[in-house]
């Protein structure tokens, strides 16, 4: 099976390309990047044309956290209607966090999700394996087999490890192998019963409070044994300025460690709980506009290293509760394109520095490819025409999550098509 | 009845109102004022025929009969009824009497304060259109208007009576 | 941002859920409306007949039976037949959602529902939902949510402060307490606010207020006080609120002696306000921890005409949202 896709812009932050050019693709890679076919293309030409006019070709998008709620939430997601959105969403390659039901915290569970998972027309599935037994911030997991199942880090999703011995250790049985480990910084005492970020919305609304110092203590802590352990620390859901700031002075001080934020947090902030809309209730809260600011810069930069969707789809009993009822998160993995695109007009940046906040810079992270248009690399590619809107709806969103707080909201970027491996698996000419 | 070139003097039917109800005033004859128009006129009877019974008025939209479909009326007054309604006379003065609902209103919101001997009714006019089995014991000028007008008490800041007709 | 909820396309009001964002001016009719319905308490018959035909639900989620009394009372005064369910005991507890039960009562040809939950926002997410489905002729009224507002609370602590003190633009006001957890306060300063009230001050240990007080207000109006001489000094009216008995001693506070001492208003601390000034609680009282006996019954506390207010601007408020 021979691609050929012509007349697109093709950007590719991983090798610093952005222009006029057409991608050749053979066998589920790519063979050619260029105006002319690779030499040895062929005379027949290809099997297959996409004409890309007007559109931008770019990597898969990756994503570092979709929860596709399996096993366990069969009922508010499944593996089938994720991966759907997924590809909708023109995203590849994908982690999804240790938090299912039972936690990805036994080989045999992740080696049936990765199996469940390895269909034609299916992004890859990364999972994250649990850090510690049932999530419970006691025992460790068997790191090593669960990595051989195919765990590509270590977490505990948005849960945390209460007693710093127990963190302390697990860092440093990771780093004894050399196993990433993802953690969200957030003190559970101070965040206790919060629901909001402590600041004038929640005093004003009645919602108890979540102090930027819950992030910021629990930073601290990480970024202490991290220096201690040296482990290759990764830290999710960065979500207000003071967190970033000490972030940036950590890796000053010689502490590498990455971090992301969600496309939530970079948009909106704690005024747009509105009338207690649910949909706004996130993990962790939305913060100040200074907050978001801030995070959006920071993204901007590199000091963040990567955007993602924290894709959680909530069904609508666990949603349609007042504010401090509902469950947190919001369906992401379709909307991660199009704020990314929102996020760069905004902030005037070219479109290979975003891009590469969803390509090349998270597949950094995962380590395990992607993320590139380099020749021999497989054929995981999105293309999108950057002007056309849609109308985020729950009629037109594939999750089975219809839950985020930009429902209703037009936006701009929408996917064309998506490859991976050379499939085409997504095709939003008949969409 | 005779459509209005003119409108008859407020003042003049006051008086003519006050002749009327004199032979019937004893001791314990108590007034009654609708707000706004009757309550205004309730004062000046009050005054003219020497009622010793202190002056009521009472403000009927708690009783009205058509708050589903307008609502609570803006600036609604608390009624006030100083005297003991249980076995009193009472005269109801209102300024224009028209179909009945607001004496209908009227009559109810009394009986929720007590058991009255007798209830009369004084109105200045008249207007026809009665919609219910209502009718005032004095009133010196029937008037028939439209039912697209309506007619209305004024008092100026001298304190003097007039009527008004305005479209609706 | 969308429309408040609790406003209809003339911007009357549909429901009543919040002080906030409420104009002077239908504050003010409030008021005036609540006074004919004060006179009608004086009557041989307390009644009358505005909502007759009408049904009020007391959807009562947390438990309060003086709040939902008055209510009672209210809506009886008016007519309205009243059905009181307490949910805490029955639906809730056997895992129905909150929109199934309101699913169910509004099939039951509800006019009004009266509703008190312990989650911010609840009243909200209702009014939400009964115009999601086309029912929102159904008016509803916030007696109390999570922390967030307490609005006919607010409203009779206006009335009261109307009633005793007439012109609101020359008041200083204090609110004492744990306004971290108080609906009513929330509610209390919005509407103090949107009366003109030049100065409002909140006073308590730094435990008990919330970390974002100060923009609270709005318009910057708001002085905070931890030292309650300091804060009460020269002020006309002080508004005390209750100490829930779960946080008199814990991580908020150590004792209820420590908190009587220091934030108790004894009639030692109120000689500092004014002469004439008010003492006003939303009950019920805890005596010797919030408040002394001796300022409770004494000659500054309004407390009990609070009570008698409340029926009648409940009155006014149900038959202002039912007629519009």
């Amino acid at each position: 099976m021979k691609i050929h896709i012509k007349n697109g812009r093709v950007i590719d932050p991983a090798n610093a390309i952005d222009r006029r050019a057409d991608v050749f693709i053979a066998k589920g890679k790519i063979v050619g990047v260029g105006d002319t076919a690779p030499a040895d293309w062929g005379g027949h030409g290809a099997n297959a044309t996409i004409d890309a006019s007007d559109c931008i070709v770019c990597p898969g998008l990756v994503d570092i956290a979709a929860r596709l709620r399996e096993p366990g939430f069969e009922y508010r997601a499944t593996l089938e209607s994720e991966m759907a959105a997924a590809v909708a969403g023109g995203v590849t390659r994908l982690a999804c966090p240790p938090d299912t039901d039972p936690p990805l915290d036994e080989p045999g569970l992740v080696e049936m999700l990765r199996h469940r998972a390895r269909l034609p027309g299916f992004a890859h599935v990364h999972p994250v394996g649990a850090l510690t037994v049932q999530l419970k911030g006691e025992r460790l997991t068997e790191m090593a087999e669960l990595a051989e199942a195919g765990c590509v880090a270590f977490g505990q999703a948005n849960r945390s490890i209460v007693d710093t011995q127990v963190l302390l250790r697990a860092m440093q049985y990771a780093a004894t192998f050399g196993f990433p480990v993802w953690l969200q910084p957030q003190d559970p005492f101070l965040a206790r019963d919060g629901v909001a970020h402590d600041g004038e919305i929640a005093a004003r609304l009645g919602l108890a409070g979540i102090p930027v110092a819950a992030e910021t203590i629990a930073l601290a802590t990480i970024l202490h044994l991290a220096r201690e352990t040296g482990a290759r620390v990764h830290l999710r859901r960065i979500s207000s300025a003071a967190g970033l700031e000490m972030i940036v002075a950590a890796r000053a001080a010689g502490i590498g460690v990455s971090c992301d934020v969600t496309i939530n947090h970079i948009h909106l902030c704690d005024e747009d709980i509105g009338f207690f809309d649910p949909h706004a209730r996130l993990d962790p809260p939305l913060r100040a506009a200074s907050d978001r600011d801030a995070l959006r810069a920071g993204l901007a930069s590199g000091a963040i290293n990567a955007l993602c969707s924290d894709h959680t789809p909530v069904d609508d009993d666990a949603k349609q509760t007042p504010f401090d009822e509902a469950e947190p998160g919001a369906t992401g993995l379709e909307l991660l394109l199009p704020l990314t695109l929102k996020w760069a007009t905004e902030l005037k940046l070219p479109l290979a520095t975003a891009l590469a906040r969803v390509t090349a810079d998270p597949a950094r992270i995962l380590g395990v490819g992607g993320g590139t248009l380099a020749i021999g690399t497989a054929a995981d590619i999105c293309v999108f025409d950057p002007q056309a809107t849609s109308r985020i709806s729950r009629e037109t969103l594939k999750s089975q999550g219809k839950n985020t707080p930009f429902l209703g909201q037009e936006l701009k970027g929408r996917v064309r098509c998506t490859l991976i491996e050379g499939h085409l698996a997504y095709d939003g000419a008949f969409a | 009845m005779p459509m209005p070139t003119h409108l008859p003097d407020a003042a003049e039917l006051c008086t003519h109102l006050a002749a009327a109800m004199r032979p019937e005033i004893t001791p314990q004859t108590a007034l009654i004022g609708i707000h706004t128009g009757g309550v205004w006129i309730a004062e000046w009877l009050h005054r003219e025929l020497g009622i010793q019974q202190p002056l009521g008025s009472i403000d009927v939209a708690f009783y009205r009969d058509d708050f589903n479909q307008r609502g609570l009326h803006k600036g609604t007054k608390a009624s006030n009824i100083p005297f003991d309604v249980e076995g009193a006379h009472i005269v109801i003065v209102d300024d224009v009497l028209y179909t009945g609902r607001t004496i209908r209103a009227a009559l109810n919101e009394l009986f929720d304060y007590g058991r009255p001997a007798r209830i009369d009714l004084a109105v200045l006019v008249d207007r026809g259109g009665r919609e219910l089995p209502i009718a005032a014991t004095w009133c010196p000028q029937a008037l028939a208007l439209p039912a697209s007008q309506t007619l209305v008490l004024e008092r100026d800041d001298a304190a003097r009576l007039s009527l008004r007709v305005t479209e609706k | 941002m969308t429309r408040n909820p609790q406003l209809n396309k003339h911007g009357e009001l549909q429901h009543l859920i919040t002080l906030e964002g409420l104009s002077r001016e239908i504050l003010a009719a409030i008021f005036d409306t609540a006074e004919p319905f004060a006179e009608v308490a004086e009557r041989e018959i307390k009644k009358v007949p505005l909502l007759r035909g009408k049904s009020v639900f007391n959807l009562f989620f947390e438990n309060s039976t003086r709040t939902r009394t008055t209510f009672e009372i209210a809506a009886k005064r008016l007519s309205a037949d009243v059905i009181n369910l307490n949910i805490s005991t029955s639906s809730a507890s056997k895992g129905e959602s909150l929109l199934d039960t309101v699913d169910n009562l509004a099939a039951m040809q509800a006019d009004m529902f009266v509703v008190r939950h312990a989650s911010s926002g609840a009243p909200y997410l209702i009014a939400q939902h009964l115009a999601a489905t086309g029912r929102d002729h159904i008016h509803i009224v916030n007696a109390g949510d999570g922390r967030h507002a307490h609005p006919t609370q607010g409203l009779l602590d206006m009335y009261t402060i109307r009633h005793y003190k007439k012109d609101f633009t020359r008041l200083t006001v204090a609110v004492v307490g744990d306004l971290l957890h108080s609906r009513v306060a929330r509610s209390q300063i919005h509407a103090l606010q949107a009366l003109g009230v030049p100065e409002v001050r909140v006073i308590g240990p730094r435990t008990l207020l919330p970390t974002g007080v100060v923009e609270m207000g709005g318009r910057g109006s708001l002085r905070v006080f931890h030292d309650m001489r300091e804060g009460l000094k020269g002020v006309d009216v002080v508004m005390m609120l209750r100490l829930q008995n779960e946080r008199m001693a814990g991580a908020l506070l150590p004792s209820p002696q420590e908190y009587f001492k220091y934030y108790g208003l004894t009639p030692e601390k109120l000689a500092l306000a004014k002469p004439d000034a008010i003492v006003m609680h939303p009950g019920p009282m805890n005596r010797g921890i919030e408040i002394d006996s001796a300022v409770a019954d004494g000659a500054h506390s309004v407390i009990l005409p609070q009570v008698t207010f409340g029926i009648a601007v409940r009155m006014a408020v149900m038959s202002m949202l039912a007629g519009n």
